[in-house]
């Protein structure tokens, strides 16, 4: 038997108590929740994971295209030197620029398989749906790839090229989370959260401005943009992930989907920061007049992108947990009258 | 996915594409209304040049101080670059600085001049352009040659030029090509081996020369007048100074460079 995401049962039981204008319901801890013949599918998992791998290469892929400054070493699209199969000889540039494209052929491919599994063998709906989302998404991605080797690498292309391809990740791994045997088969442990304001507002908080960072790293990497409002944003940004991590780590730690994400968050922002100074002293300070990309650049700007796209499926599975485990009590909705009657 | 959310979906992707093509289209189109407004103003006739009084300048770009060691470079991501590995970007011998692009850059008025038959030759050759950098006439054909036994492509990153990108494999013929409008230090890039890099400099007379590892140039053929001759490099950024040359006359025009910062 599988049981609906509880996070949405709860949440409907909730609305259901509000609309009723009843006061909230206490904290639940293995709440009964709604069932829906639904069965894990061990298949459908891993290969969901399996394409989230695949995705987290593709995105080191594409970061050493740009870090090599390859971007254009394969002048056409989307044939590459006037052939759509041929493999042309891997040296200099092309190396890059070509394994990127033929790793996101097979991430275009795996996706059309996922989103056809999903829709025949999936019975959540707004799964199936999520599927032709992440197919949606890498074919949107494939076009701006295209559309920025055709223009000649517009920064702002290229950066929605970069920005779309944590998006796509950060689908997939959500992909991989609902289709897990412990989303499907595990009676959730739920604590309904009282404080403003709430972790989930914390951790879409973050998403957000992971996201803005995301898109200032992007055009600053594409030159449309200088360093000053990514390094001043960092600041922003650590602020808001520690914030959320404190929060979740402190109140909430005995909830294991919690505690495990807020921690591995928590070390990628710290592993990010470092990555990010060392980038900016290979790649601004040091690197400045190199006459081709230094090694010590190129690794350092690939992992600071491959942890940055980490760090943001990181919060959006922390996101996706805390809506299920933490969901936000309604009692601020319920007229003071109501709250209170002795009051009246 | 209802059939309202998939068209939604469907019209923002292809709003997004088409914010991008007029995006990108936007300096092309710019480009071409800038030569119609050229062509359209009038311009009065230019005096003839008499090749009786025509003068020359010549001249030795110095640099002062003591130049960085030419960084290496690494070929080693291509079997099939098998050039010297200094990079050619200050190019310092006994204090003469070479790859300076000198030419009249105010003087000369309303004269127009045509471009060349004959082309100027770009070659690629031990994964390094030469010339390193290049000076052209608006309208004169560049051929672009590859003797290396590896692919290379062609990418000028240009200003107010047209942007393009070819790919050259290696006993391919030769590429022609040109540029339209006058531009200075116009870079031009490999994105197969990122060290390649030059400069193309296009003017709109036939008096510009580039110095060589002496640091010598010469422009020759200029008629009597006052002119301002600029003296450009890549990374030391430019310089002018004012001259005046009478008929006949063969003048020294002398300058130095600083390293940048000091």
């Amino acid at each position: 038997m599988q049981l609906l995401p509880a996070g949405y049962a709860i949440w409907r039981s909730l609305l259901a108590a509000h609309q009723g204008r009843v006061t909230i319901l206490p904290a639940t801890k293995g709440h009964a929740l709604k069932a829906l013949a639904t069965t894990y599918n061990r298949g459908l998992h891993r290969f969901a994971v399996i394409l989230a791998f695949w995705t987290f290469l593709l995105i080191i892929a594409g970061a050493l295209v740009t870090s090599n400054d390859a971007g254009l070493s394969v002048p056409d699209w989307p044939t590459s030197f006037g052939s759509l199969y041929k493999i042309p000889k891997l040296v200099g540039g092309v190396k890059f620029e070509h394994t990127h494209r033929m790793i996101a052929q097979g991430a275009g491919f795996l996706t059309i398989i996922l989103a056809l599994w999903m829709w025949r063998a999936e019975k959540r709906r707004w799964l199936r749906i999520l599927g032709i989302g992440a197919l949606g998404t890498v074919i949107a991605q494939g076009v701006l790839g295209g559309l920025t080797v055709l223009f000649f690498l517009p920064p702002p292309i290229s950066s929605a090229h970069a920005a779309l391809a944590q998006t796509f990740f950060c689908l997939v791994v959500a992909v991989a989370v609902f289709t897990g045997r412990k989303w499907i088969e595990e009676v959730p442990r739920v604590e309904f959260d009282q404080r403003k304001p709430s972790l989930f507002t914390l951790t879409l908080l973050a998403i957000f401005v992971l996201y803005v960072q995301l898109i200032l790293g992007a055009m600053f990497r594409h030159h449309g943009l200088s360093w000053g409002p990514h390094v001043v944003h960092a600041a922003v940004v650590s602020f808001v992930l520690a914030w959320t991590a404190v929060r979740a780590l402190s109140v909430y730690s005995q909830i294991e989907a919690i505690r495990r994400p807020a921690i591995l968050m928590l070390s990628l922002v710290i592993a990010q920061l470092c990555l990010g100074f060392t980038a900016f002293l290979t790649r601004v300070s040091w690197g400045r007049d190199a006459i081709q990309p230094e090694l010590p650049m190129v690794i350092s700007t690939v992992a600071h992108v491959a942890v940055g796209a980490l760090l943001l499926a990181t919060t959006v599975v922390l996101a996706i947990q805390v809506w299920r485990h933490v969901p936000v009590a309604f009692e601020e909705r319920v007229p003071q009258a109501e709250r209170n009657p002795s009051a009246a | 996915m209802n059939r309202k959310n998939s068209t939604m979906f469907v019209s923002v992707l292809a709003l997004f594409a088409l914010l991008a093509l007029t995006a990108c289209s936007k300096k092309e189109n710019t480009e071409q209304s800038s030569n119609t407004a050229t062509e359209q103003s009038a311009q009065p006739a230019a005096t003839p040049i008499d090749p009786a009084t025509v003068a020359t300048v010549n001249g030795t770009v110095k640099f002062d101080g003591t130049a960085p060691k030419p960084a290496k470079i690494d070929m080693s991501q291509d079997p099939g670059c098998k050039g010297t590995n200094a990079a050619d970007t200050l190019v310092v011998s006994n204090g003469d600085l070479a790859n300076e692009f000198v030419y009249v850059k105010d003087g000369l008025g309303n004269r127009t001049f045509e471009p060349p038959k004959d082309p100027v030759v770009l070659d690629q050759k031990g994964c390094q352009y030469h010339p390193h950098v290049l000076g052209v006439m608006t309208g004169q054909t560049v051929q672009i040659k590859n003797d290396d036994p590896t692919t290379h492509n062609i990418h000028p990153t240009p200003k107010d030029n047209r942007e393009w990108n070819e790919s050259q494999p290696p006993s391919a013929p030769a590429l022609e090509k040109n540029f339209t409008r006058e531009e200075i230090m116009l870079p031009v890039k490999c994105n197969q081996h990122p060290w390649m890099k030059m400069y193309v400099n296009v003017v709109k007379s036939p008096f510009f020369a580039v110095t060589d590892k002496s640091g010598k140039y010469e422009i020759k053929g200029l008629p009597p007048g006052d002119y301002t001759l600029a003296f450009v490099h890549e990374k030391l950024g430019e310089q002018e100074q004012k001259v005046t040359v009478a008929p006949k006359e063969t003048k020294t025009v002398d300058q130095s460079f600083k390293a940048a910062g000091e």
